[in-house]
């Protein structure tokens, strides 16, 4: 540009660059437009936009795995999932306390039915467990209790556990909690620990924190007078076992340090019990290493495990495989619903292209009156037209009836034009054709009727100067109805849920089926992901081979 | 142009009626013939049934009463496809789908012409209207201009012995249209086609054709060349629409023979004039002068030629002529226009003159 290196920018009038000028001209102009579409614009956003967004993230978002888990998913991330073994001790230890703090919360069978969706069985299996889960605490309460009968009480505990410097710890517990039931752990829970007994009983303190937080600010109760919870024995005795603590418990003056070190007297007296073996005592499926696999394969917070399951694969340890062929429903509904679509939107245009021209070629009175004809079906119902058309199409229905009547169908064999795909695609097309003939019509009106005189006058024969001058001037309307309906098609519920039976449903019927129904959120938003991805995808290639451009809905 | 003896009636209107709905007729009583080659142009004001007429001819309206033949046959039943008649219309009606070449080709295609041929037809039709580099181009690419030569082509390329055009030039601008007049009017003398020409502008009609049918109310109210229609108008209609007109009415006094008659104007002023369409004593009259006609240099005045007194209400300057507005005999409407010539006087308002003209130039028409 030469003002830029000759003359440097240009000036306008009062000496300002030209180009700051006009953009200060433009803003008011610009804010204006932005205030008139502004309540429109954040309408769409909160009510259409974000949902939708927050929707189509459910299908990647797996979250809920590692914050119900979060101690066991990180202690299982070392487990080698093809060694046919159950994991280590480890593992079961912490699920142990991530099980027990769910447990308490009622998250554990939220978390069961999520990993049900993977693998049938584990919602039962978490739902047992968690009930039975106190009697493993039971396990070291008891015997605790019988040797240092101070430990029954809450306020020895409290007392035991309270002192300064613990805040850490207590806010690294309280995150946790947050994670799981997200945003219910804020306030006071009327507890320090103290730095010593945190270094000295560490899986102890945790747990008691664990048990403070939940009954400060979920039970509302005062902590100091209260008892904890089993888990905190059980972390008490596993904290007992290592020889180190034993010495440090014995040279331990703070509060109730007698208590502990008639407890470390007693060593023999708790339970050598492990882990693994009290789960397997609940379940048997818990040595199970599938359910160990599963739980590895969707601990990350982010999966692609619902898209392999919309499109008929699943997670396995050596990545993605194909489902057994018993298990495969979905690819099957993508291809029947955008087959449908296409035979849905050729119907329309065969049986709407003819209305179209006659209704662009008649006087504008008539047409008008006709038109309203044409518009009738979106006055009516959506669920009252299809329910018209269960009453016509079914075996002892008005058009059965009438053929029958006719003689064109034996009354033995009448035919079946529902519950199945020739009723989808009856109904459908019916209902869809207000948007085949509409920017026909529109496109039509604006083809001057001088073209077909002139292409006559040389020499064409009605038919030829249709196909050849008045036709490929109306593509355009057919491509823009063609590109209403088919999308409009593949997206719809109730007409093949009412009249579809199961060969006529779409994948739209399966998405609403895991909304309601099945409440596998995360599968319908991936479903419905692949659906938008297939339709934009489809737009492009229409974009690239016919032209967006070609599309008029009228003018 | 072809020996007009040879086929006097190659297009004959007899005796054809058409009404739209049943109650009004558009047109009435049509009786038109027509020679091979000729340029025929019909003229009239919106609703005068000529472009009626112009679609019967071409097939796409047909005719309620009467017969149409072309080259001798009736074609009433047959479709427009099969006449063969080449058509122009007013807004091109160039198939916007297609480009120049494919639309010139079409009605050659459509008559399964071989390629070779067709394209040798096409670059000759294109060159004949100066188009040879268009080919390639869409019609929406093309100025008005443009579109109407190729709109033209497109109607000759075919080789059609009629020719119809309607209103063709009427979305072009003034300089455009008077070029394309003289263009339109050379291929079709040198290509030797009949040509209809359905216009509502006079001038097109006087400078481009050989004949004039003047339209009004579903008749044919004059058919004549130029020449006559302008200087000898049968009735005050054509009188009126041709050209610029001073009238006068009165009534006739006294009939000297078929070439003069005495009128006493409304205003009481006796004047000779030649008796076209009044046949007897004491018809009112319209008296019609054409503003050429009249002389107010009383030197220029030729013998026998009739004076009325008059006052200069209005003079323009125009270049070539000067207008001047009159009251003459009551009429404030009278205007005379003269050559801008070195003795010519340049008359102020309100300044009286004397004004003339011949007997044979002052025409009694129907009141």
């Amino acid at each position: 540009m030469s003002d830029t290196t000759t003359s440097g920018p240009m000036l306008a009038a009062d000496g300002t660059p030209l180009k700051t000028s006009l953009a200060r001209a433009l803003r008011r102009q610009k804010l204006r437009a932005l205030a008139l579409i502004a309540p429109l614009l954040l309408f769409v956003v909160i009510t259409f936009i974000i949902p939708i967004a927050s929707m189509l993230l459910r299908s990647v978002e797996n979250e809920i795995v590692s914050n119900t888990m979060p101690q066991a998913t990180e202690a299982l991330q070392s487990w080698d999932a093809s060694s046919d073994t159950p994991p280590d001790e480890a593992v079961f230890q912490a699920l142990y306390f991530d099980l027990f703090r769910a447990a308490e919360a009622k998250e554990h069978t939220k978390l069961g039915t999520r990993l049900n969706y993977e693998q049938t069985g584990t919602s039962s299996l978490f739902r047992t467990s968690g009930r039975n889960l106190d009697k493993v605490g039971e396990e070291w309460q008891d015997p605790i209790e019988d040797i240092a009968p101070a430990l029954k009480d809450g306020e020895t505990w409290y007392a035991m556990m309270s002192g300064t410097g613990g805040e850490a710890l207590l806010e690294s517990r309280r995150a946790l909690w947050n994670q799981m039931v997200p945003g219910d752990f804020g306030g006071d829970v009327g507890l320090t620990l103290s730095t010593e007994i945190i270094e000295l009983l560490p899986l102890t303190s945790a747990a008691y924190a664990d048990w403070a937080i939940f009954e400060a600010l979920e039970k509302g109760r005062d902590v100091s007078s209260r008892d904890p919870w089993e888990a905190v024995y059980a972390a008490l005795g596993l904290d007992l076992r290592a020889e180190a603590t034993v010495a440090a418990v014995n040279a331990y003056q703070g509060p109730h340090a007698d208590d502990l070190r008639l407890l470390t007297a007693n060593l023999d007296q708790l339970p050598d019990l492990t882990f693994r073996d009290a789960f397997a005592d609940l379940d048997e499926d818990w040595l199970d290493p599938e359910v160990w696999q599963t739980i590895q394969i969707y601990s990350p917070s982010y999966t692609s495990g619902y898209f392999l399951n919309a499109v008929d694969m699943e997670k396995g340890p050596e990545g993605a495989q194909a489902r057994p062929d018993n298990q495969r429903i979905y690819n099957k509904l993508f291809v029947r619903t955008l087959w449908m679509s296409l035979v849905i939107t050729a119907s329309c245009i065969v049986l709407g292209y003819p209305v179209a021209w006659i209704l662009a070629n008649l006087p504008m009175r008539t047409a008008n009156v006709l038109m309203i004809l044409v518009l009738l079906p979106f006055w009516t119902s959506l669920l009252v037209r299809t329910s018209a058309w269960k009453v016509l199409l079914q075996q002892q229905g008005v058009i059965n009836d009438i053929l029958v009547w006719l003689g064109f169908v034996d009354d033995a064999n009448r035919l079946i034009l529902m519950n199945n795909a020739t009723g989808t695609v009856i109904a459908m097309t019916h209902i869809l054709l207000p948007f085949m003939i509409l920017p026909l019509y529109s496109v039509m009106k604006t083809i001057p009727p001088t073209y077909l005189r002139a292409a006559k006058s040389l020499g064409a024969t009605n038919w030829t100067a249709f196909w050849r001058v008045y036709f490929p001037q109306s593509v355009p309307g057919i491509g823009a109805g063609s590109i209403l309906v088919f999308i409009l098609a593949i997206g719809y519920y109730i007409t093949p849920e009412i009249v579809g039976g199961t060969d006529g449903v779409f994948i739209s019927n399966r998405i609403a089926y895991h909304i309601s129904s099945s409440l596998n959120w995360g599968l319908a938003a991936a479903l419905g992901t692949i659906l938008l991805a297939v339709v934009l995808l489809l737009y492009w290639l229409y974009d690239r081979i016919v032209g967006i451009d070609n599309v008029k809905l009228g003018g | 142009m072809l020996d007009a003896s040879v086929d006097q009636s190659f297009v004959k209107f007899d005796r054809v009626q058409k009404s739209y709905d049943g109650e009004n007729l558009v047109v009435k009583d049509l009786n038109l013939s027509m020679p091979k080659g000729e340029f025929l142009t019909m003229l009239g004001p919106s609703g005068s049934g000529k472009t009626t007429c112009l679609m019967m001819l071409a097939g796409f309206e047909t005719a309620t009463h009467g017969e149409i033949l072309l080259d001798g046959n009736p074609i009433n039943n047959i479709p427009p496809h099969k006449r063969g008649i080449g058509m122009v219309f007013q807004n091109y009606a160039l198939f916007p789908h297609m480009t120049v070449a494919e639309n010139l080709a079409f009605p050659l295609e459509v008559r399964k012409m071989d390629k070779a041929t067709r394209e040798e037809k096409v670059k000759r039709a294109l060159d004949m209207v100066q188009m040879g580099a268009f080919g390639g181009r869409r019609p929406a690419q093309l100025s008005g201009g443009q579109q109407q030569r190729i709109a033209l082509a497109r109607a000759l390329v075919f080789e059609p012995e009629l020719v119809l055009m309607d209103e063709p030039l009427g979305a072009l601008d003034k300089q455009l249209r008077e070029h394309m007049q003289f263009e339109i009017t050379r291929l079709a003398h040198d290509l030797g086609i009949t040509t209809v020409y359905v216009t509502h502008d006079q001038t097109e009609a006087l400078t481009m054709s050989d004949r004039v049918a003047v339209f009004e109310d579903g008749r044919i109210q004059q058919l004549a060349p130029p020449d006559t229609l302008y200087e000898e108008p049968e009735n005050s209609f054509v009188a009126q629409f041709i050209g610029e007109n001073n009238t006068l009415e009165g009534v006739v006094t006294k009939i000297n023979g078929p070439d003069l008659c005495e009128v006493k104007l409304d205003g009481g002023e006796l004047i000779d004039a030649k008796p076209v369409n009044v046949s007897n004593v004491g018809d009112r009259t319209r008296v019609s002068i054409r503003p050429e006609r009249v002389e107010m240099n009383q030197e220029r005045l030729q013998d026998g030629a009739h004076t009325l007194k008059a006052e200069v209400l209005e003079f323009i300057y125009m270049g070539d002529i000067f207008r001047t507005r009159l009251r003459v005999a009551g009429n404030e409407e009278f205007v005379v226009k003269t050559r801008n010539a070195p003795d010519q006087a340049r008359l102020k308002p309100g300044t009286h003159v004397d004004i003339g003209w011949l007997p044979q130039d002052c025409r009694a028409l129907d009141a």
